[in-house]
């Protein structure tokens, strides 16, 4: 759910990272945090346990520029992947204007990349959102490790008829990372402006 | 409406920053926040400027959803004031409105009994104006009022993105 502020000129957008554990939302956020400058990031939060598992959720505050004078700035979350936050993860979801699912190319996460997306889908029913109707974007991750699945399989698992958007990423050296971001954001701002007509 | 966006229009913004100005006034406040649900900064007044106010409402929208949900497990509505102690400053939050949080820090100059007495009243001019919001948000997607967004073009859009 944006919040438009015409006083100060501003659009705030939510977009929310999901995917299975250690798939590496958090990842994208760092390497995003690290190459963006100063003047246009906030602080980055990551509310993490003590061997930096995800607990909470990670925040990103960005601004990407200006549209008509509006400020547009995207709120960036993770949600913490383990199974059992599942608690968590419905928090973070309320709101969320754009959704970035990151998997795991590794074979043998693709039961626990399914399983995610299933998740995603369930808790954003929960809260009136259906996943074919929201922005959202795949990136399937990690594809520079050797036991990285075809894309071909991929897709075909996580994104039949490649309907939306996908991106091959590998978050530790960021490629993938921006290229994400950007489709996510822009699919946000077209979602905003025809729900506005 | 799920996907409903909250628009603030100037008049609005300005009664609320009134409320909140008297409020961290009257409750010898050092700062007073008001904070979507969702995470996002609405309004703020008092002697804090400089904070890391984008992050202060993430975190209080992330602390509210997390005791809303215990506050389910425990078959309680909601848990509607939180009140955290520190050595310094301490921290009043409260709901406000059906998506808005209040945020009061004060220090040794103010004690919670005034904080709570006066937040109580100031809660429910907030909840006032944003019942106004509400109104005027559905007046204008019947009549499909404008927003900043149905003149945008592709362009605009892509603009933001070229480096």
């Amino acid at each position: 759910m944006s919040f438009i502020n015409y006083s100060a000129r501003e659009i705030n957008c939510k977009i929310v990272y999901y995917g299975p554990g250690l798939c590496g939302k958090t990842t994208n956020l760092q390497f995003i945090y690290n190459r963006t400058n100063p003047e246009v990031k906030g602080k980055m939060i990551s509310l993490a346990t003590e061997t930096e598992r995800t607990l909470f959720f990670d925040f990103l505050p960005l601004a990407l520029g200006e549209i008509r004078g509006f400020k547009t700035r995207f709120h960036l979350y993770t949600v913490p992947g383990q199974v059992f936050y599942d608690a968590s993860r419905k928090l973070i979801l309320k709101g969320v204007d754009g959704v970035v699912f990151v998997a795991d190319s590794q074979v043998e996460r693709m039961e626990a990349n399914l399983e995610s997306l299933d998740n995603l889908r369930v808790n954003l029913a929960e809260q009136g959102y259906d996943l074919e109707k929201i922005p959202y974007v795949m990136q399937y991750n990690k594809r520079d490790v050797p036991n990285a699945a075809p894309l071909e399989e991929l897709r075909k698992l996580l994104n039949p008829g490649g309907k939306i958007p996908d991106f091959e990423a590998c978050a530790t050296t960021g490629i993938g990372v921006f290229e994400t971001l950007k489709a996510t954001a822009k699919m946000i701002l077209k979602d905003l402006r025809n729900m506005s007509r | 409406m799920m996907h409903s966006s909250l628009v603030m229009y100037d008049d609005d913004y300005r009664k609320l920053l009134v409320i909140i100005q008297r409020l961290a006034q009257d409750a010898t406040a050092k700062g007073v926040f008001l904070v979507d649900t969702n995470g996002q900064m609405v309004a703020e007044a008092g002697e804090m400027q400089g904070i890391d106010a984008t992050s202060l409402a993430s975190l209080t929208a992330g602390n509210i959803a997390a005791s809303s949900g215990l506050a389910k497990i425990l078959g309680e509505e909601e848990f509607p004031t939180h009140f955290h102690q520190g050595q310094r400053d301490n921290l009043f939050i409260t709901l406000a409105a059906s998506r808005i949080i209040l945020v009061v820090v004060f220090d040794e100059r103010s004690s919670l009994g005034l904080v709570r007495l006066r937040v109580k009243k100031a809660g429910t001019q907030i909840a006032q104006v944003f019942e106004e919001i509400r109104k005027k948000a559905e007046r204008e997607q019947s009549s499909g009022g404008s927003s900043p967004f149905s003149e945008i073009t592709d362009d605009d859009i892509d603009n933001l993105f070229s480096e």
